[in-house]
């Protein structure tokens, strides 16, 4: 919701102009980090706050939590994304040059937000603040992801050498790669006092 | 150390080529070490962190907090100095060349790990949470390295096709530099240790006043 | 002693005060053990330290099942919670949050069996509804069917009969009475009738 409300918002006013290159595919990354901030922070501040996380701490081990919310959150943001970026593109008029590139970047983009929002919202559930603190933690650690992202996005819809893309999209999967095992390993230590 | 500071303005003979005046290039004395043990700070206290996630020993905990407060302190001179030299040589103070952007990040990760632990009451808890943030934000480190090069160009020295302006450096710029390195290394670990020693006494203080 | 429950030097500190220190003693098997002690003593930090819950500050819990010492995983096995800090999901119903834990835990869920445990625990007719709609009695029905569920062989409870009425105190009294023939009961309370039930006690204050 909060992302379908940025974009109508940004396009607004803008009314029509045209957007460059660069920052459209900024806005998108944009877009998505905020919206995986608000929608990830909820799996497990809601469980801490309602009390439940001691029923699932005395039954769960941490492994299956952790991957059982991460799975959740990355089916979150991979359905929000399935409703804006088809708004984005219309509402920017923008067509896509590599279709291949453009979707793997989104998709590997969204599973790097959902597995370090996942870990980083169980540490700020146990702090005082919160929902806010999340998107402090999340940033310097997302900002490669983001960075990354956004220039493959950047290269996917305006054409450009799809070498450029490749060695993005492969460093996505390294990031990628170790941020699901840091958390993995990590994650017992949150989880368990 | 006050020798080194009294050398570099006074022994080193300005280099040519750099800025207006060339003095600025005596900022290398100290911006490149700053960096450096801003750096090394940070592998110090994820180090601790490490340490204490498996000892759950509160000493390890104190380490990696006096490693952090020095690695912001000296990260903070080194994105300063950083700005400052970039002013002189290039024109402007900020373009997220990918140094610059990744001392912004280190800079953004001890912020971060600072705010964390003061939202945590209960110390165990702040403990445990901040070193697996520590943990956590260090793997992301190295892809900073590879990923913000390819997309932004370098106006850093020392990358890519800056390496000749290294050696330009006359001998005895560079026996000053060297040393001024060490030095840098030498006073952050004696802070290091007196800030570790600090707290232990505040602890055991502490600890004392409870029984 | 095959199985027991032993406690080494315990000691927890809040804040820079001690809430209990130096804490010894093994609890049998078959046995109850009563911890009372004014609020804000640390019952409550005490069992949660059992369960794996909170870290000690000094010493440990250890709990030792046909002669070997569990870990951290196979200790959840072995426990079952009833305590006011325990919730269950309110969006889900009775037999869903059943099924719910039941999955979680691994076990596998049979309908017939919930039936029979909310039956037990006075819940038989309202398996289906919601757990928000549920009364604070209901509630704590409730949390010892998910505490019963894999069969624990250690049951804790902290303040068994809060929110029950007569009848329901009763059951409490049913339930602590047969978990002791099966295994450990380990129940902090100040209720008097409760602290009868123990085969050993500590004050903590």
């Amino acid at each position: 919701m909060f992302a379908v409300t940025t974009l109508v918002a940004i396009s607004f006013t803008l009314a029509g102009g045209l957007v460059e290159a660069d920052i459209a595919a900024s806005l998108l990354w944009i877009i998505f980090f905020f919206s995986a901030m608000t929608g990830v922070s909820r799996s497990f501040v809601q469980e801490e706050e309602t009390g439940t996380s001691i029923g699932l701490k005395m039954a769960a081990d941490p492994a299956p939590v952790f991957l059982g919310k991460f799975l959740f959150n990355a089916a979150l943001l991979l359905s929000m994304a399935m409703l804006v970026v088809p708004l984005y593109l219309l509402l920017f008029n923008l067509a896509v040059v590599h279709v291949g590139g453009f979707l793997v970047t989104i998709f590997l983009g969204l599973v790097g937000l959902a597995s370090a929002g996942t870990i980083l919202s169980a540490i700020a559930a146990q702090s005082a603040v919160k929902g806010s603190l999340l998107t402090v933690l999340s940033l310097p650690i997302l900002l490669p992801l983001l960075i990354t992202a956004t220039n493959a996005t950047r290269t996917a819809l305006y054409g450009g050498h799809l070498a450029g893309i490749m060695t993005d999209i492969a460093m996505l999967i390294f990031y990628n790669g170790t941020v699901l095992a840091a958390s993995l390993l990590l994650f017992e230590y949150v989880w368990n006092e | 150390m006050t020798a080194i500071i009294a050398a570099s303005f006074l022994y080193v003979p300005a280099i040519p080529g750099f800025g207006a005046t060339g003095e600025t290039a005596r900022l290398i004395i100290y911006h490149v070490p700053t960096a450096w043990v801003a750096v090394l700070a940070y592998l110090m206290a994820t180090v601790y962190s490490v340490g204490y996630l498996l000892t759950r020993d509160a000493r390890r905990d104190r380490q990696a907090v006096a490693n952090a407060e020095l690695g912001t302190v000296f990260c903070l001179l080194a994105t300063v100095t950083g700005a400052i030299w970039s002013r002189a040589a290039w024109g402007m103070y900020w373009n997220w060349d990918p140094r610059q952007t990744s001392i912004a990040v280190l800079l953004m990760i001890y912020a971060a790990y600072f705010v964390l632990r003061s939202s945590i009451g209960c110390a165990d808890r702040r403990a445990r949470l901040s070193a697996v943030y520590a943990i956590l934000a260090f793997t992301t480190v190295p892809f900073l390295v590879f990923v913000v090069p390819r997309v932004f160009p370098s106006l850093h020295p020392n990358l890519g096709a800056g390496s000749e302006r290294v050696s330009a450096m006359s001998p005895e710029v560079w026996v000053v530099f060297l040393a001024s390195l060490v030095c840098f290394t030498v006073l952050y670990l004696w802070l290091q240790n007196i800030q570790v020693r600090l707290q232990d006494l505040q602890a055991k203080r502490l600890l004392r006043s409870v029984d | 002693m095959v199985n027991r429950i032993e406690v080494r030097g315990l000691g927890k500190a809040y804040h820079n005060r001690w809430l209990f220190r130096a804490l010894d003693l093994t609890i049998a098997d078959n046995s109850v053990l009563v911890v009372q002690g004014p609020n804000g003593a640390g019952k409550t930090t005490f069992l949660s330290i059992m369960c794996g819950l909170v870290a000690a500050s000094s010493g440990g819990i250890s709990i030792v099942l046909e002669g070997r010492q569990l870990s951290q995983g196979e200790r959840r096995r072995q426990l079952g919670l009833v305590s006011p800090e325990l919730k269950l999901y309110d969006g889900l119903s009775a037999v869903e949050n059943l099924e719910f834990f039941s999955t979680v835990r691994g076990l596998p869920f049979s309908l017939p069996r919930a039936r029979e445990l909310l039956a037990l625990v006075g819940l038989g007719t309202r398996g289906r509804d919601f757990v928000g709609n549920f009364s604070s009695g209901m509630k704590q029905r409730l949390k010892y069917a998910t505490a019963l569920w894999h069969h624990p062989h250690i049951l804790v409870l902290d303040e068994p009969t809060s929110h029950l009425d007569e009848k329901g105190a009763q059951l409490v009294e049913q339930i602590i009475y047969e978990q002791r023939g099966r295994g450990i009961v380990v129940l902090a309370t100040n209720e008097p009738r409760e602290v009868k039930f123990g085969d050993q006690a500590i004050v903590l204050a």
